[in-house]
């Protein structure tokens, strides 16, 4: 699987809420794809599969899931994997994407997208992990850096490392979140332009942009606000260094009138314009 | 340690179970500790507050989130997929509320209507181009989104009410306990309260019995009215979406 290419896409998204299910059914919408969530559209039938075929007639999609749990200790439920390819199947996706976590072990599942230590261990998993569902799936993974709110005391390289090494051994590709850089920057305290410079930017092929929320001590990804300045700029600075890239505004509460998030997007639309000819 | 076991202590401690997990992270780390267990036990009763909605509105937001409390300690999640979490509430619910029977029989409503919500498609028998069929040897296959159950209380009632936004009537027990059956017909979910009559002939035909077999046992039950009642009761799967196919 290593080295396998994702056609190329370029262009500018949403993902796509049920709020908005009327409206994107209803016309065409502004946007060049949508991204959803994986797991609601794995299901038996009903007005889900429903929706997802219509939508996939008038617009490219982007699976994303949270249920892969691609850092788990004992591996990966191949019940999972045999849904989300039966998916892949019916909606021929731009890419599938997941987080790099775990969210559970054994027979327990958190549902939550839980941090893992930058080990070798780790790394040997999570390669053995992304190799396994490539294979099954037979084609490359996007995989999403994620928001962190503790680090393990036996990390023994950053999270970009971490990153670079994981793309380099299995092939798999990266949907970059630049809201998630921003948090784990301010929890943590390490220079997110240092995340970008060690991230391999010939691997991104998305970019999420967010929102967050201060907790009592520390940042919180809730994606309940609009993308703030911080990470607008943050995102230039990602397009100065990657070029043209699929971006996408990602929105999971507090979900605005479709109209406020296309103009969220035109924002993104307008930033990104100055570095479409950027190389990595 | 290895990952796998950090990981098992990981899980374990949030689900409250007594580990020290602060010596795997650090000391530095109580803070983001928390904001994990946080998501984790929000995460679930989002869900439950979500499946169970018409429960919750009839119950309230304190009695509901302490069950859901004491759900979430008791029932840890297994499944990858969220929509299975809050199966049992019932009868968590059940064993929280004994003497508000109706509080159980409205989660099992909620918890099946979501079930239907994205259960298996299946196309229907139309009324209107049955063809030859040897009604006597006539053998019906349901809709996979088909659930029956008996209830005590006037469970419909409340939930109808709630649904519509209206004053629901006080909480009762039936005369008599009556079956509701659930079902999807195309992408709309519902449910119904049976006569005795129809949930005796869909429990006879969920059996495997012909409708020759049925249209008997109606006959014998009351010899005056057993066929035409046979008849009205076909007709009305039929008009309900409930039949996918025919067979003998």
């Amino acid at each position: 699987m290593t080295g396998q290419a994702l056609t190329p896409f370029h262009g500018f998204g949403l993902g796509l809420r049920p709020v908005h299910y009327p409206e994107f059914l209803a016309d065409p919408q502004p946007v060049d794809f949508v991204e959803v969530i994986s797991e609601n559209f794995m299901v038996e039938g009903g007005r889900p599969l429903h929706v997802i075929d219509r939508v996939r007639e008038r617009y490219p999609v982007a699976l994303h899931g949270v249920s892969m749990s691609i850092g788990s200790a004992d591996g990966l439920n191949d019940d999972y994997l045999r849904r989300l390819r039966q998916l892949a199947e019916r909606v021929r996706p731009l890419w599938i994407s997941d987080h790099l976590c775990w969210t559970g072990v054994e027979d327990f599942n958190s549902h939550d997208l839980l941090p893992l230590p930058y080990t070798d261990e780790a790394m040997d998993l999570v390669c053995a992990n992304i190799t396994h569902a490539q294979d099954v799936l037979e084609r490359p993974l996007l995989i999403e850096n994620p928001s962190s709110y503790l680090t393990f005391p036996g990390s023994c390289m950053t999270e970009w490392e971490f990153l670079a090494r994981m793309c380099q051994r299995t092939g798999c590709f990266l949907l970059l979140d630049v809201n998630n850089i921003y948090v784990s920057a301010m929890n943590h305290g390490f220079d997110p332009l240092a995340y970008l410079d060690g991230v391999p930017m010939d691997r991104v092929r998305q970019i999420h942009l967010a929102g967050h929320s201060q907790g009592n001590d520390l940042l919180i990804d809730t994606h309940d606000q609009p993308v703030p300045d911080p990470v607008w700029a943050l995102y230039e600075l990602a397009c100065r260094r990657v070029g043209a890239v699929a971006t996408m505004i990602e929105r999971d509460d507090r979900i605005p009138p479709l109209p406020e998030l296309l103009a969220e997007l035109d924002i993104a639309r307008r930033r990104a314009a100055r570095f479409e000819h950027a190389a990595a | 340690m290895s990952l796998f076991e950090l990981q098992k202590d990981f899980g374990a401690w949030l689900r409250a179970i007594p580990i020290d997990v602060e010596s795997h992270v650090g000391r530095a780390n109580t803070a983001g500790l928390a904001v994990y267990r946080h998501a984790y036990r929000a995460q679930l009763a989002g869900c439950l507050r979500e499946t169970y909605a018409k429960t919750l509105a009839w119950i309230g937001d304190d009695a509901f989130d302490k069950a859901a409390d004491a759900h979430i300690d008791a029932h840890p999640p297994h499944a990858w997929t969220l929509g299975e979490y809050g199966r049992e509430f019932d009868q968590t619910l059940a064993k929280r509320f004994p003497d508000d029977p109706e509080i159980a029989e409205l989660a099992w409503l909620d918890w099946r209507l979501r079930c239907a919500f994205d259960g298996a498609d299946a196309s229907t028998v139309d009324a209107a181009a049955l063809g030859d069929i040897d009604w006597d040897r006539a053998l019906f296959r349901f809709v996979p989104t088909l659930c029956t159950r008996a209830v005590l209380t006037n469970c419909a009632a409340l939930w109808h009410a709630l649904n519509a936004g209206e004053t629901p009537p006080p909480a009762g027990i039936l005369a008599f306990p009556i079956v509701i059956r659930i079902w999807r017909n195309g992408f709309s979910t519902r449910f119904r309260s049976m006569e005795p009559g129809e949930a005796q002939a869909l429990a006879w035909a969920l059996a495997g019995e012909s409708f020759g077999d049925i249209c008997a046992r109606l006959v014998g039950e009351d010899a005056g009215n057993g066929v035409q009642t046979a008849g009205a009761i076909l007709r009305d799967w039929l008009a309900d979406g409930l039949i996918a196919s025919i067979g003998s």
